[in-house]
């Protein structure tokens, strides 16, 4: 009788103690998850937001309006990761940067919210509405 | 006197063997097509004139559709992929 409820016990502090590494390896594996797909720097989503940035046709961010230095330095930032990106990308997938940088680009203004900025092909600024955006005619689907 | 002279004489171009064999007639013949041609040539010249606006070559434009295509899966996962600057 005794050694059962000492027995029971046991199993109680080993089933708490699987429970909180299963618990820790949850975090652990949620933090990567998160580093993986960290979300826009607040400055950034909100200047995407307001539409004192867009996405250009070629692949890379470009500054719709009046420039600040301020503004000028975070699309030089978002732009030279983005390239090292493509770069990366492109020589894997056996393609150029520019051919990889111009099929990001097609998705990214695909993928514009309402109220964002995009480049039309024509090279003029445009607002996402709900409806589809002006995409390159060699833009997939 | 003689007159000095750089080369020496020869023949006029009048002998058969230097005709080709041929008769003034035939020659005239064989060459029709190519005065033709050449009047036909010269009738067909088309004029190029500059443009009045600066040619602006598309950079980009020599990337082919099919390319496209092709990376557009691995594109849309890199944006996912790289959030932060998407």
């Amino acid at each position: 009788m005794e050694a059962a409820v000492k027995g029971s016990g046991m199993n109680r502090k080993l089933v708490r103690k699987v429970a909180l590494a299963a618990a820790g390896f949850a975090l652990a594996a949620g933090g990567l998850a998160g580093a993986a797909h960290a979300q826009r720097d607040p400055a950034y989503e909100a200047a995407r937001a307001s539409g004192k940035v867009g996405e250009k046709m070629d692949g890379y961010l470009g500054i719709v309006g009046a420039s600040t230095p301020a503004l000028q330095r975070m699309v030089n930032d978002i732009n030279i990761k983005r390239r090292a990106v493509y770069a990366k990308k492109a020589q894997e997938a056996n393609a150029t940067i520019e051919e990889y940088a111009l099929t990001a680009g097609c998705i990214a203004i695909a993928r514009t919210e309402p109220g964002e900025k995009y480049q039309a092909p024509g090279g003029s600024w445009q607002t996402r509405t709900s409806a589809p955006p002006e995409r390159d005619s060699r833009c997939p689907g | 006197m003689t007159s000095a002279e750089l080369t020496a004489r020869c023949a006029a171009a009048r002998t058969l063997f230097m005709q080709g064999n041929t008769t003034a007639r035939t020659r005239a013949i064989r060459s029709l097509p190519l005065v033709v041609a050449g009047s036909l040539a010269l009738g067909g010249c088309i004029s190029v004139q500059a443009p009045e606006k600066p040619i602006v070559i598309e950079l980009n434009i020599n990337i082919r559709q099919e390319v496209i295509y092709r990376l557009a899966e691995d594109a849309g996962n890199t944006i996912e992929e790289n959030a932060e600057i998407f």
